[in-house]
């Protein structure tokens, strides 16, 4: 092997990455928080009496789960324009990963949802408590107890996913790693770079969550 | 005084018609219990009069209001969301399976609807429902989750959070069925004293024993209908109906 590693240049660019990095999970952030409205909101709507917003949810669901994120991301940035919706590379960005992250956190939520005893909802009805105060004070807690594992799979695969940012020019991580390897060529040493905060990152996270599992035991 | 009167109830499930029009009248302190097989309707009877089931005819009124539905011009109509809690607040229902808030303490679960349905301040919810919990023998386990107590527990838990919302009529639903038989007799106990105190019950049952040394009145259900009721000692010492004989013959009192 004739690649001698020179770590010298990340060392010189580290604030960048360090930088790429925040941002990447800053748009992670703002994406699983609209995507996690987006989600209850539609998990909610398909527990309706009527059948057309479960329709309409299914459709949705679907339309984005079968779609690559790639293809949003490039669809949102580019052709949106052309129909007259001009969004800066950020904001197009983070509502492409929050409309792709509502339809999975919609279906974690559903399964939650799912998981919540009947009978306890109507234990809820029979002290008196209206639709909204069943939803927050009964549903909800067991839901999110229920969803916790799914949902901690979720947001680490959401996050890995603001990688695709990249290719709108978005100054995230991976960006930051393919600039220093076209301007200085050290190949190896940023990829390996972006990889080892990627995963340290996800493990940080895994771990956390792991403990807020723990916080909460199952009931 | 009459607190409850329910005339000509109907409810369907689909094809099946599971109430034909059941006439039954319970008044203030009484205690009734309701027996009968699987599928007699027992069950869905009481649903109905806590609002959690739908009806289709005859009307249910409790403590001289007519809950459920309004009638204007002749149509009737299901009362909207708000409304119905607002009655269902009224009468207080204990389950087969408790039921009880899984994330919430015991008394957390007491405290939960005085909190949100009587808006009660905090503190004076939490002397009720500690008062309540004691009642049920339960004061040293307040800071239990449900699944730190035992089945019995469990149930009077479910009592105490019914209680509290000091509710005109109680309703109670084979409330003993999912317990160990050793467990059967703390729960009974509770009842029995809560029945002491002129709390007024409508009590769906398997316990014969139960049915018979507790309630002033029984009644017998059987495919839909009311097929006989009386006075508890009455009814079952010397039933009339032949379905019913049959029914305490295998029940084997």
């Amino acid at each position: 092997m004739a690649y001698s590693f020179r770590f010298g240049v990340i060392e010189a660019n580290l604030d960048n990455f360090l930088q790429g990095l925040l941002l990447g999970l800053a748009l992670a952030f703002a994406a699983i928080l609209i995507g996690t409205l987006i989600g209850l909101l539609c998990a909610f709507a398909t527990t309706a009496k009527s059948r057309a917003p479960s329709r309409l949810v299914g459709i949705y669901v679907s339309a984005i789960r079968n779609t690559p994120l790639l293809v949003i991301v490039l669809f949102v940035y580019f052709a949106l324009p052309q129909l007259g919706i001009r969004l800066g590379k950020l904001e197009s960005f983070i509502f492409s990963l929050a409309i792709y992250s509502g339809a999975y956190l919609t279906e974690v939520f559903r399964a939650g949802l799912a998981g919540v005893p009947k009978g306890v909802v109507d234990a809820g009805r029979a002290i008196g408590l209206n639709g909204l105060q069943r939803a927050l004070y009964v549903i909800m807690p067991i839901m999110w107890r229920n969803c916790l594992p799914a949902l901690g799979t979720t947001f680490i695969s959401l996050f890995k996913d603001t990688s695709l940012a990249a290719v709108i020019a978005v100054p995230e991580l991976t960006y930051q790693a393919r600039k220093l390897n076209t301007e200085t060529f050290r190949v190896a040493e940023a990829w390996a770079t972006a990889s080892l905060l990627y995963l340290s990152t996800c493990l940080l996270i895994a771990a956390g969550l792991r403990q807020l599992e723990r916080r909460f035991p199952k009931f | 005084m009459t607190l409850l009167s329910i005339r000509g109830l109907t409810k369907r499930f689909g094809a099946a018609e599971v109430l034909k029009g059941v006439d039954l009248e319970v008044n203030k302190g009484e205690v009734v219990s309701i027996i009968g097989a699987s599928g007699s309707g027992k069950t869905t009877l009481l649903r109905c009069v806590n609002l959690l089931e739908d009806f289709d005819g005859g009307e249910i009124v409790l403590d001289d209001v007519a809950i459920g539905y309004v009638k204007r011009n002749g149509t009737r109509r299901r009362l909207g969301e708000r409304e119905l809690a607002r009655q269902r607040a009224m009468t207080g229902m204990v389950f087969q399976s408790f039921n009880l808030f899984p994330h919430l303490t015991a008394l957390g679960n007491v405290m939960l609807g005085l909190l949100k349905v009587r808006h009660m301040a905090k503190a004076e919810a939490k002397t009720l429902a500690m008062n309540w919990l004691s009642r049920v023998g339960l004061s040293d386990r307040a800071m239990h989750l449900p699944s730190q107590l035992s089945g019995g527990q469990q149930q009077r838990v479910a009592i105490a959070r019914a209680l509290a919302m000091d509710p005109k009529l109680v309703l109670l639903d084979e409330i003993t069925s999912a317990l160990d038989p050793e467990l059967v007799g703390e729960v009974l106990d509770t009842i029995k004293s809560l029945a002491k105190e002129g709390t007024t019950m409508l009590i769906v049952t398997h316990e014969m024993r139960f049915a018979r040394d507790v309630a002033h009145r029984t009644i017998f259900m059987d495919g839909g209908l009311i097929a006989e009721q009386g006075p508890s000692a009455k009814l079952f010492r010397n039933p009339g109906n032949a379905r019913l004989k049959e029914f305490l013959k295998r029940a084997n009192i």
